[in-house]
Protein backbone atom coordinates (compact mmCIF):
# COMPACT_ATOMS: atom_id res chain seq x y z
CA UNK A 1 0.00 0.00 0.00
CA UNK A 2 2.44 2.38 1.17
CA UNK A 3 4.59 0.89 -2.30
CA UNK A 4 1.87 1.97 -4.60
CA UNK A 5 1.50 5.44 -2.84
CA UNK A 6 5.45 6.35 -2.95
CA UNK A 7 5.81 5.42 -6.72
CA UNK A 8 2.60 7.58 -7.29
CA UNK A 9 4.30 9.93 -6.05
CA UNK A 10 7.23 9.96 -7.92
CA UNK A 11 5.37 9.64 -11.02
CA UNK A 12 3.69 12.89 -10.17
CA UNK A 13 6.73 14.77 -9.39
CA UNK A 14 8.66 13.89 -12.47
CA UNK A 15 6.81 15.70 -15.08
CA UNK A 16 7.53 19.05 -12.93
CA UNK A 17 11.00 18.25 -12.78
CA UNK A 18 11.28 17.04 -16.36
CA UNK A 19 11.33 20.75 -17.65
CA UNK A 20 13.25 21.91 -14.32
CA UNK A 21 15.52 25.17 -15.32
CA UNK A 22 13.64 26.35 -18.18
CA UNK A 23 10.92 27.92 -18.94
CA UNK A 24 7.76 28.55 -21.33
CA UNK A 25 5.56 31.27 -22.09
CA UNK A 26 3.51 32.52 -24.84
CA UNK A 27 5.09 35.23 -26.82
CA UNK A 28 1.75 37.24 -26.61
CA UNK A 29 2.43 37.65 -23.45
CA UNK A 30 5.90 39.27 -24.06
CA UNK A 31 4.38 41.36 -26.48
CA UNK A 32 1.56 42.52 -24.18
CA UNK A 33 3.96 43.74 -21.73
CA UNK A 34 6.03 45.11 -24.19
CA UNK A 35 3.46 46.99 -25.26
CA UNK A 36 2.30 48.20 -21.36
CA UNK A 37 5.89 49.28 -20.63
CA UNK A 38 5.93 51.43 -23.88
CA UNK A 39 2.11 53.09 -22.95
CA UNK A 40 4.05 53.41 -19.13
CA UNK A 41 6.98 55.57 -20.39
CA UNK A 42 4.90 57.37 -22.73
CA UNK A 43 2.88 58.00 -19.74
CA UNK A 44 5.43 59.31 -17.22
CA UNK A 45 6.74 61.13 -20.02
CA UNK A 46 3.29 63.42 -20.33
CA UNK A 47 3.77 63.84 -16.82
CA UNK A 48 6.57 66.00 -17.07
CA UNK A 49 5.18 67.49 -20.92
CA UNK A 50 2.02 68.40 -19.45
CA UNK A 51 3.64 70.21 -16.31
CA UNK A 52 2.05 68.30 -13.51
CA UNK A 53 3.40 69.47 -10.28
CA UNK A 54 3.17 68.82 -6.92
CA UNK A 55 2.11 65.65 -4.96
CA UNK A 56 0.16 64.34 -8.38
CA UNK A 57 3.45 64.61 -10.08
CA UNK A 58 5.54 62.46 -7.75
CA UNK A 59 2.93 60.15 -7.36
CA UNK A 60 2.33 59.72 -10.71
CA UNK A 61 6.21 59.64 -11.77
CA UNK A 62 6.38 56.40 -8.58
CA UNK A 63 3.28 54.67 -9.90
CA UNK A 64 4.33 54.74 -13.85
CA UNK A 65 8.13 53.70 -12.36
CA UNK A 66 6.65 50.79 -9.65
CA UNK A 67 4.39 49.03 -12.19
CA UNK A 68 7.54 49.45 -15.00
CA UNK A 69 9.76 47.67 -12.64
CA UNK A 70 7.56 45.41 -11.69
CA UNK A 71 6.17 44.04 -14.89
CA UNK A 72 10.00 44.26 -16.20
CA UNK A 73 11.19 42.19 -13.04
CA UNK A 74 8.13 39.99 -12.88
CA UNK A 75 7.74 38.93 -16.80
CA UNK A 76 10.67 39.79 -18.55
CA UNK A 77 13.46 38.58 -15.94
CA UNK A 78 10.13 35.21 -14.92
CA UNK A 79 10.72 36.33 -11.33
CA UNK A 80 6.07 35.39 -11.16
CA UNK A 81 7.25 31.31 -11.69
CA UNK A 82 10.59 31.62 -9.90
CA UNK A 83 10.19 29.39 -6.27
CA UNK A 84 9.70 31.80 -3.22
CA UNK A 85 13.36 31.10 -2.21
CA UNK A 86 15.30 32.59 -5.02
CA UNK A 87 12.40 35.63 -4.92
CA UNK A 88 12.86 36.55 -1.34
CA UNK A 89 16.46 36.16 -2.12
CA UNK A 90 16.57 38.71 -4.62
CA UNK A 91 13.45 40.82 -3.84
CA UNK A 92 13.90 41.51 0.08
CA UNK A 93 17.39 42.74 0.50
CA UNK A 94 16.79 45.81 -1.52
CA UNK A 95 14.24 47.25 1.37
CA UNK A 96 17.43 48.07 3.18
CA UNK A 97 18.15 50.70 0.90
CA UNK A 98 14.71 52.61 1.85
CA UNK A 99 16.39 52.31 5.25
CA UNK A 100 19.37 54.04 3.95
CA UNK A 101 16.78 56.46 2.34
CA UNK A 102 14.75 57.61 5.46
CA UNK A 103 18.63 58.01 6.92
CA UNK A 104 19.97 60.18 4.48
CA UNK A 105 16.84 62.48 4.13
CA UNK A 106 17.05 63.30 7.70
CA UNK A 107 20.67 63.86 7.57
CA UNK A 108 20.37 66.55 4.57
CA UNK A 109 17.51 68.20 6.26
CA UNK A 110 19.95 68.51 8.97
CA UNK A 111 22.59 69.32 6.43
CA UNK A 112 20.53 72.05 4.66
CA UNK A 113 19.35 74.13 7.58
CA UNK A 114 22.86 74.16 9.10
CA UNK A 115 23.97 75.83 5.58
CA UNK A 116 21.37 78.05 5.34
CA UNK A 117 21.99 79.43 8.85
CA UNK A 118 25.84 79.02 8.89
CA UNK A 119 27.00 79.82 4.90
CA UNK A 120 24.49 80.42 2.57
CA UNK A 121 25.06 84.33 2.82
CA UNK A 122 24.73 86.19 -0.77
CA UNK B 1 2.47 20.63 7.57
CA UNK B 2 1.86 16.97 6.92
CA UNK B 3 5.43 16.56 5.71
CA UNK B 4 7.05 17.69 8.85
CA UNK B 5 4.58 15.49 10.93
CA UNK B 6 5.67 12.56 8.79
CA UNK B 7 9.08 13.40 8.30
CA UNK B 8 8.93 13.23 4.80
CA UNK B 9 10.79 15.16 2.36
CA UNK B 10 9.56 18.65 2.14
CA UNK B 11 7.22 19.55 -0.17
CA UNK B 12 8.45 20.46 -3.82
CA UNK B 13 6.51 23.25 -5.21
CA UNK B 14 8.33 25.46 -3.05
CA UNK B 15 4.89 27.20 -2.88
CA UNK B 16 4.01 29.45 0.59
CA UNK B 17 5.93 30.35 3.65
CA UNK B 18 6.53 26.37 3.92
CA UNK B 19 8.03 26.06 1.40
CA UNK B 20 10.11 29.04 1.51
CA UNK B 21 11.59 27.82 4.76
CA UNK B 22 11.86 24.06 3.20
CA UNK B 23 13.96 25.24 0.65
CA UNK B 24 16.15 27.30 2.75
CA UNK B 25 16.62 24.63 5.44
CA UNK B 26 17.32 21.71 3.03
CA UNK B 27 20.33 20.19 2.07
CA UNK B 28 22.79 20.64 -0.57
CA UNK B 29 20.93 23.63 -2.22
CA UNK B 30 18.34 26.37 -1.45
CA UNK B 31 17.76 27.29 -5.11
CA UNK B 32 16.30 24.45 -6.46
CA UNK B 33 15.13 24.12 -10.33
CA UNK B 34 17.32 27.35 -10.57
CA UNK B 35 20.84 26.63 -12.35
CA UNK B 36 24.01 27.81 -10.46
CA UNK B 37 25.09 30.27 -13.15
CA UNK B 38 21.48 31.79 -13.24
CA UNK B 39 21.26 31.81 -9.50
CA UNK B 40 24.78 33.59 -9.15
CA UNK B 41 23.73 36.38 -12.25
CA UNK B 42 20.49 37.11 -9.30
CA UNK B 43 23.08 37.29 -6.73
CA UNK B 44 25.29 39.49 -9.07
CA UNK B 45 22.01 41.60 -9.67
CA UNK B 46 21.21 42.19 -6.47
CA UNK B 47 24.65 43.47 -5.43
CA UNK B 48 24.32 45.86 -8.22
CA UNK B 49 21.05 47.28 -6.79
CA UNK B 50 22.92 48.22 -3.96
CA UNK B 51 25.41 49.85 -6.23
CA UNK B 52 22.93 52.15 -7.88
CA UNK B 53 20.29 52.41 -5.09
CA UNK B 54 23.19 53.62 -3.26
CA UNK B 55 23.93 56.40 -6.07
CA UNK B 56 20.28 57.30 -5.93
CA UNK B 57 20.83 57.69 -2.32
CA UNK B 58 23.61 59.81 -2.78
CA UNK B 59 21.83 62.38 -5.39
CA UNK B 60 18.73 62.39 -3.44
CA UNK B 61 21.31 63.37 -0.41
CA UNK B 62 23.41 66.01 -2.88
CA UNK B 63 19.83 67.31 -4.35
CA UNK B 64 18.57 67.90 -0.43
CA UNK B 65 21.07 69.18 1.28
CA UNK B 66 22.05 72.01 -1.21
CA UNK B 67 20.53 75.49 -0.19
CA UNK B 68 20.82 76.50 -4.53
CA UNK B 69 18.21 75.59 -6.74
CA UNK B 70 18.84 72.10 -8.66
CA UNK B 71 18.95 72.73 -12.54
CA UNK B 72 15.69 72.11 -13.99
CA UNK B 73 16.15 68.60 -15.95
CA UNK B 74 13.06 69.30 -18.12
CA UNK B 75 15.39 72.30 -19.82
CA UNK B 76 18.24 71.35 -19.89
CA UNK B 77 17.98 68.09 -21.30
CA UNK B 78 15.78 69.45 -23.73
CA UNK B 79 16.60 69.89 -27.73
CA UNK B 80 15.78 72.03 -30.29
CA UNK B 81 14.28 71.01 -33.10
CA UNK B 82 13.04 74.04 -35.83
CA UNK B 83 11.74 76.51 -33.64
CA UNK B 84 9.86 74.45 -30.84
CA UNK B 85 12.21 73.38 -27.76
CA UNK B 86 10.95 69.80 -26.91
CA UNK B 87 11.59 68.75 -23.41
CA UNK B 88 13.26 65.67 -22.46
CA UNK B 89 12.80 64.50 -26.02
CA UNK B 90 16.47 62.95 -26.31
CA UNK B 91 15.70 61.30 -23.03
CA UNK B 92 12.38 59.60 -24.16
CA UNK B 93 13.68 58.34 -27.22
CA UNK B 94 16.45 56.51 -25.53
CA UNK B 95 13.83 55.16 -23.02
CA UNK B 96 12.07 54.14 -25.80
CA UNK B 97 14.96 52.31 -27.88
CA UNK B 98 16.06 50.97 -23.79
CA UNK B 99 12.25 48.63 -23.79
CA UNK B 100 12.39 47.96 -27.25
CA UNK B 101 15.93 46.14 -26.52
CA UNK B 102 14.27 44.12 -23.34
CA UNK B 103 11.55 43.24 -25.75
CA UNK B 104 14.15 41.40 -28.68
CA UNK B 105 15.80 40.11 -25.66
CA UNK B 106 12.84 38.77 -24.32
CA UNK B 107 12.16 37.20 -27.63
CA UNK B 108 15.19 36.41 -28.51
CA UNK B 109 15.09 34.53 -24.57
CA UNK B 110 11.83 32.72 -26.05
CA UNK B 111 13.48 31.63 -29.02
CA UNK B 112 16.13 29.93 -27.06
CA UNK B 113 13.85 28.03 -24.79
CA UNK B 114 12.60 26.32 -28.15
CA UNK B 115 16.33 25.87 -29.24
CA UNK B 116 15.85 28.21 -32.41
CA UNK B 117 18.87 28.57 -33.23
CA UNK B 118 18.91 31.74 -36.28
CA UNK B 119 15.93 33.82 -34.55
CA UNK B 120 17.75 33.23 -31.19
CA UNK B 121 20.83 34.65 -32.90
CA UNK B 122 19.44 37.65 -34.99
CA UNK B 123 16.59 38.73 -31.87
CA UNK B 124 20.54 38.60 -29.93
CA UNK B 125 21.90 41.08 -32.87
CA UNK B 126 18.98 43.54 -32.72
CA UNK B 127 19.44 44.12 -29.04
CA UNK B 128 22.88 44.53 -28.99
CA UNK B 129 22.25 47.21 -32.28
CA UNK B 130 19.26 48.95 -30.04
CA UNK B 131 21.89 48.97 -26.97
CA UNK B 132 24.66 50.44 -29.41
CA UNK B 133 22.08 53.07 -29.85
CA UNK B 134 21.45 53.61 -26.42
CA UNK B 135 25.03 54.67 -25.96
CA UNK B 136 25.22 56.10 -29.00
CA UNK B 137 22.73 58.78 -27.89
CA UNK B 138 24.21 58.91 -24.20
CA UNK B 139 27.47 60.08 -25.87
CA UNK B 140 25.71 62.52 -28.07
CA UNK B 141 23.63 64.04 -24.87
CA UNK B 142 27.72 64.03 -22.80
CA UNK B 143 29.26 66.05 -25.67
CA UNK B 144 26.14 68.64 -25.56
CA UNK B 145 26.34 69.17 -21.73
CA UNK B 146 29.92 69.18 -21.71
CA UNK B 147 30.01 72.10 -24.08
CA UNK B 148 27.46 73.54 -22.58
CA UNK B 149 29.74 74.07 -19.69
CA UNK B 150 28.24 71.12 -17.64
CA UNK B 151 31.58 69.77 -15.05
CA UNK B 152 31.33 67.46 -11.90
CA UNK B 153 32.13 70.86 -10.16
CA UNK B 154 29.73 73.18 -11.51
CA UNK B 155 27.21 73.99 -14.61
CA UNK B 156 25.63 77.21 -15.54
CA UNK B 157 22.22 76.71 -13.97
CA UNK B 158 22.50 76.00 -10.35
CA UNK B 159 23.45 73.44 -7.25
CA UNK B 160 27.16 72.60 -8.68
CA UNK B 161 26.24 68.73 -7.28
CA UNK B 162 24.24 68.47 -10.79
CA UNK B 163 27.32 67.47 -13.01
CA UNK B 164 28.84 64.71 -10.63
CA UNK B 165 25.55 63.42 -9.86
CA UNK B 166 24.73 63.16 -13.61
CA UNK B 167 27.79 61.73 -14.90
CA UNK B 168 28.25 59.33 -11.88
CA UNK B 169 24.93 57.58 -12.60
CA UNK B 170 24.39 57.63 -16.32
CA UNK B 171 28.05 56.88 -16.66
CA UNK B 172 27.75 53.93 -14.80
CA UNK B 173 24.85 53.15 -16.74
CA UNK B 174 26.34 53.42 -19.65
CA UNK B 175 29.27 51.14 -18.76
CA UNK B 176 26.52 48.40 -17.75
CA UNK B 177 24.56 49.11 -21.17
CA UNK B 178 28.44 49.04 -23.39
CA UNK B 179 29.16 45.26 -21.38
CA UNK B 180 26.07 44.05 -22.08
CA UNK B 181 26.02 45.08 -25.68
CA UNK B 182 30.10 43.20 -25.85
CA UNK B 183 28.42 39.99 -24.15
CA UNK B 184 25.42 40.00 -26.56
CA UNK B 185 27.31 40.32 -29.36
CA UNK B 186 29.98 37.57 -28.62
CA UNK B 187 26.91 35.09 -27.18
CA UNK B 188 24.76 35.48 -30.84
CA UNK B 189 28.15 34.85 -32.36
CA UNK B 190 28.26 31.77 -30.29
CA UNK B 191 24.59 30.65 -31.27
CA UNK B 192 25.13 31.26 -34.99
CA UNK B 193 27.97 29.28 -35.19
CA UNK B 194 26.62 26.63 -33.56
CA UNK B 195 28.76 26.39 -30.41
CA UNK B 196 25.00 25.60 -27.96
CA UNK B 197 24.06 22.77 -30.22
CA UNK B 198 27.20 20.43 -30.25
CA UNK B 199 27.73 18.03 -27.83
CA UNK B 200 30.68 19.47 -26.15
CA UNK B 201 31.60 21.59 -22.96
CA UNK B 202 32.64 25.42 -23.05
CA UNK B 203 32.33 27.96 -20.42
CA UNK B 204 29.36 29.34 -21.73
CA UNK B 205 27.46 25.49 -22.23
CA UNK B 206 27.48 22.29 -20.85
CA UNK B 207 26.71 20.66 -23.44
CA UNK B 208 23.96 19.81 -26.75
CA UNK B 209 20.83 21.76 -26.90
CA UNK B 210 21.89 23.75 -23.43
CA UNK B 211 20.96 27.56 -24.38
CA UNK B 212 20.90 28.41 -20.97
CA UNK B 213 23.36 31.24 -21.25
CA UNK B 214 21.22 33.27 -23.53
CA UNK B 215 18.48 33.49 -20.33
CA UNK B 216 21.49 34.30 -18.12
CA UNK B 217 22.27 37.19 -20.50
CA UNK B 218 19.00 38.07 -20.61
CA UNK B 219 18.22 38.91 -16.68
CA UNK B 220 21.08 41.32 -17.24
CA UNK B 221 20.10 43.16 -19.64
CA UNK B 222 16.67 43.50 -18.31
CA UNK B 223 18.36 44.69 -15.53
CA UNK B 224 19.97 47.15 -17.48
CA UNK B 225 16.51 48.27 -18.71
CA UNK B 226 15.31 48.20 -14.87
CA UNK B 227 17.93 50.32 -13.75
CA UNK B 228 16.93 53.04 -16.67
CA UNK B 229 13.55 53.01 -15.14
CA UNK B 230 14.55 54.45 -11.34
CA UNK B 231 17.49 56.91 -12.74
CA UNK B 232 14.35 58.15 -15.58
CA UNK B 233 11.90 58.49 -12.72
CA UNK B 234 14.34 60.30 -10.44
CA UNK B 235 17.40 61.74 -12.33
CA UNK B 236 15.29 63.26 -14.90
CA UNK B 237 11.32 63.79 -13.71
CA UNK B 238 11.95 64.11 -10.28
Amino acid sequence: MTQTSMTDQHAAARPASAHAEGQQHPIKLYLLVWGLLFVLSAASYMVDYAGFQGLLRWGLILAFMMLKAGLIIAVFMHMAWERLALSYAILLPPLAVLVLVAIMAVESDYTVLTRQSEFATQ
Amino acid sequence: MSDARTGHAPPDSGEGLSGFVADWSSDQRAFKRVSWGKAMMWILLLSDTFIFGVFLVAYMTARSSTPEAWPNASEVFSLHIGDTNLPLLLIAIMTFVLISSSGTMAMAVNSAYRKARRPTALLMLATALLGATFVGMQAFEWTKLISEGVRPWGNPWGAEQFGASFFMITGFHGTHVSIGVIFLLLVAWKVWRGEFDQDRRTWLCSGKGDYEAVEILGLYWHFVDLVWVFIFAFFYLW
